[in-house]
């Protein structure tokens, strides 16, 4: 431990002893005071240990049929990490696991290292910071764009608060600035259920920026896109990648290229490849493009 | 300034009272207060009968129209009201029942000597009152809390709350329940000991009524224009997407469920004083089904359409049952069909349309 650490906590340590009228050790294990080195908030990811995601031997079966077969995966924090694989590899399974959609036969689910995916529901998850975006592009096709924007801030979101709420000037700044970041900026009044496919996964994506998440899943998000809409996207995720960690599914291998060359280079990008559930290969793109077992499974075909 | 200019342009809701709503109310407190007096004993007992089915629509259509939960057992939390208020009602009656008992008569019929626990209190009116909004409100509450939480949606949902009014119905026709079995009460004498079957009586109801409407429609406007009520139509729209963005979808469901379930205890407990009845037949699926109907023809999430939608529906019914008694079923099946089909936003839909066709025409 570093000198100013160990200063940090004796102070973190007194602040605490004086706030509880303690003065005696309050908390010990073999003669010595427990450390107050680093102080762990349970609803607060600790990524100090510098991941942002594990997932450890994952296995989902549906009906005997296993979806995940002892799945490991970790991501580290500021990471774009891209998943590649077939058709039925398990991709979106895998998000169901980590954002609470489906609960897992066996293995493991972290979200930094204090935050126990698998016992939490779908909206604790998404609360302490884990944004997902579906494979189908999902908004509120009733309301308008403005609206869709406006429910995904981050703000208190229980009944007593929204019946109440009102827009706070930052949380209408933070909306125009996502508006004109996905591209709809002149679109606000229009109902959403009117855009284009294009169009809809971007709204999805800025209800994702809205949230503000630490990680954000994204479920194959150009699907639909024109080459255009792609090329904005991919620059948009770039512009992403260092605020926020992003897992990133996608089958159009142009644009996992545009991901993994892009931004900043000199972090070299790993690729993930996922077949029948497991982990087939991981590394740097010209590495798994070069695997003979991808190129059997995928890339070959 | 600046802040207000960007929200116009951005389809955030309109105010609370912008003009056609001043004028709507303005004409509806018209209605109330100046025609309601001056119109024919028939005619007050009908307007106020509708206005209560009024009221059942407008939280049918909180609960189908803008969370797109379909629920075919807003009859019984009507029912529950109609009868905390009948119980009341019954004890009002006094002795001056065909026994003469302290009893009400069904009792007396049935050679019961006291009356049972659950009628504890029926003789205050507060009590009642609280009773009206409490039993739908905690039945409610209790069933949605089981049910959405274990994330029963759709038709499962509208078919369990259609087995939930068929079994309470089936509970109230037993004589032991102690509602009076099949014939439930009626008879009332009084209400707050003033004599129920006079006209001041009737346009006063008619009046109160009225205005709980109008009321239950301000509160029910602010609750659709509140983020809250944008939350509920998000869960109707994309119930993942709701839940995904962090939202907990179960207290919004819960709550919107138990309060449109209230508003349905407090439109049976209106009702029952005005047609002199309620019996277990309130409880049947098809009053159940009704409702639903009355929103749909309306028009569902407007507010306004479902209220149309039961002035209308109920206008052409009691209509028919004098000129021909045996086809109202068959048109009012018809008419469902005929909404579904071809008027998917119902009476206001129609209506935008045709504006929207005049407006063109002009242009
Ligand atoms: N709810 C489910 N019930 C049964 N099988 C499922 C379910 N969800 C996914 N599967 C199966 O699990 C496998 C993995 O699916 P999925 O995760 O959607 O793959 P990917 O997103 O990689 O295309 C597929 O074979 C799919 O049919
Ligand atoms: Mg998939």
């Amino acid at each position: 431990m570093t000198p100013e650490l160990l200063e940090d906590g004796a102070k973190r340590l007194a602040e605490y002893k004086a706030k509880h009228n303690v003065t005696e050790d309050i908390a010990q294990s073999g003669g010595q005071a427990a450390s107050f080195a680093r102080v762990v908030q349970p609803n607060i990811v600790d990524v100090s240990a510098g991941g942002i995601l594990y997932v450890d031997e994952i296995t989902v079966s549906f009906d005997g049929f296993r979806a995940l077969n002892k799945l490991s995966l970790d991501v580290r924090v500021g990471e774009l990490r891209c998943i590649i694989g077939p058709n039925g590899a398990g991709k979106t399974t895998m998000m169901d696991v980590i954002t609470g959609k489906t609960k897992p036969d066996s293995g493991k689910a972290f979200f930094g290292s204090n935050i126990d995916l698998l016992r939490l529901r779908e909206s604790e998850i998404a609360e302490r910071g884990i944004g997902r975006k579906f494979q189908k592009p999902t908004v509120f096709e009733q309301l308008s764009v403005f609206e869709n924007l406006e429910l995904a801030a981050k703000t208190d979101r229980r009944v007593r608060h929204t019946i109440f709420a009102k827009l706070t000037p930052s949380e209408l700044d933070q909306l125009h600035a996502t508006m004109k970041l996905i591209h709809l900026a002149g679109d606000g009044a229009r109902v959403a259920g009117t855009l284009s496919h294009g169009q809809k996964q971007w709204l999805e994506i800025g209800m994702l920026l809205m949230q503000n998440p630490k990680l954000l899943l994204l479920d194959e998000p150009v699907a639909g896109m024109t080459d255009e809409e792609t090329e904005r996207t991919a620059e948009l995720f770039l512009s992403l990648e260092g605020k926020h960690s992003l897992v990133v599914v996608e089958h159009d291998m142009k644009f996992i290229g545009e991901l993994v060359n892009g931004g900043q280079r000199e972090k070299k990008k790993i690729v993930t490849v996922l077949h029948e559930g497991s982990v087939l290969a991981e590394g740097s793109l010209a590495d798994v493009q070069s695997n003979e077992r991808v190129i059997e499974v995928y890339l070959g075909r | 300034m600046s802040t207000t200019a960007t929200l116009t342009t951005t389809a955030t809701p309109s105010a609370l009272f912008d003009n056609r709503v001043r004028i709507g109310l303005a004409v509806a407190l018209a209605i109330v207060f100046a025609v309601v007096p001056f119109l024919p004993d028939f005619y007050v007992t009908l307007l106020g009968k509708i206005m209560c089915f009024a009221i059942c629509a407008l939280a049918m259509d909180l609960i189908w129209g803008y969370t797109g939960i379909l629920s075919l057992g807003h009859g019984l939390f009507f029912a529950l009201g109609g009868y905390a208020m009948g119980m009341y009602l019954m004890r009002q009656i006094g002795r001056d029942g065909v026994y003469k008992s302290d009893l009400p008569d069904f009792m007396v019929f049935l050679d019961w000597k006291q009356l049972p626990w659950h009628w504890t209190g029926s003789e205050y009116f507060l009590w009642t009152m609280i009773l009206v909004v409490a039993l739908p409100g905690v039945l409610a509450f209790v069933f949605g809390y089981f049910a959405f939480r274990s994330r029963i949606k759709g038709v499962y949902f509208s078919i369990i709350t259609q087995a939930l009014t068929f079994a309470a119905m089936l509970l109230f026709f037993r004589n032991e329940t102690g509602f009076g079995g099949n014939n439930g009460f009626t008879d009332f004498k009084r209400i707050l000991d003033i004599p129920i079957a006079t006209p001041s009586m009737r346009i006063s109801l008619c009046v109160i009524t009225g205005l709980v409407l109008i009321a239950f429609y301000l509160i029910a406007r602010y609750i659709v224009q509140s983020k809250y009520g944008r939350v509920l139509q998000a869960i109707r729209d994309a119930e993942s997407r709701v839940l995904f963005t962090g939202y907990n979808t179960l207290w919004y469901k819960l709550s919107i469920w138990t309060i449109s379930a209230m508003m349905c205890g407090v439109a049976g407990a209106l009702y029952v004083p005005q047609v002199g009845i309620i019996n277990p037949g309130e409880m049947s699926p098809a009053a159940s089904i009704e409702i639903a109907i009355w929103a749909a023809v309306g028009g569902r999430a407007t507010l306004i359409g479902p209220i149309l939608g039961a002035f209308f529906v109920n206008g052409a019914k009691s209509w028919f049952t004098v000129a021909f008694p045996e086809y109202w079923l068959y048109f009012l099946g018809a008419l469902f069909i005929a909404v579904t089909l071809f008027l998917p936003q119902g009476i206001i839909g129609l209506l935008r349309k045709l504006r929207g066709l005049r407006n063109g025409a002009k242009a």
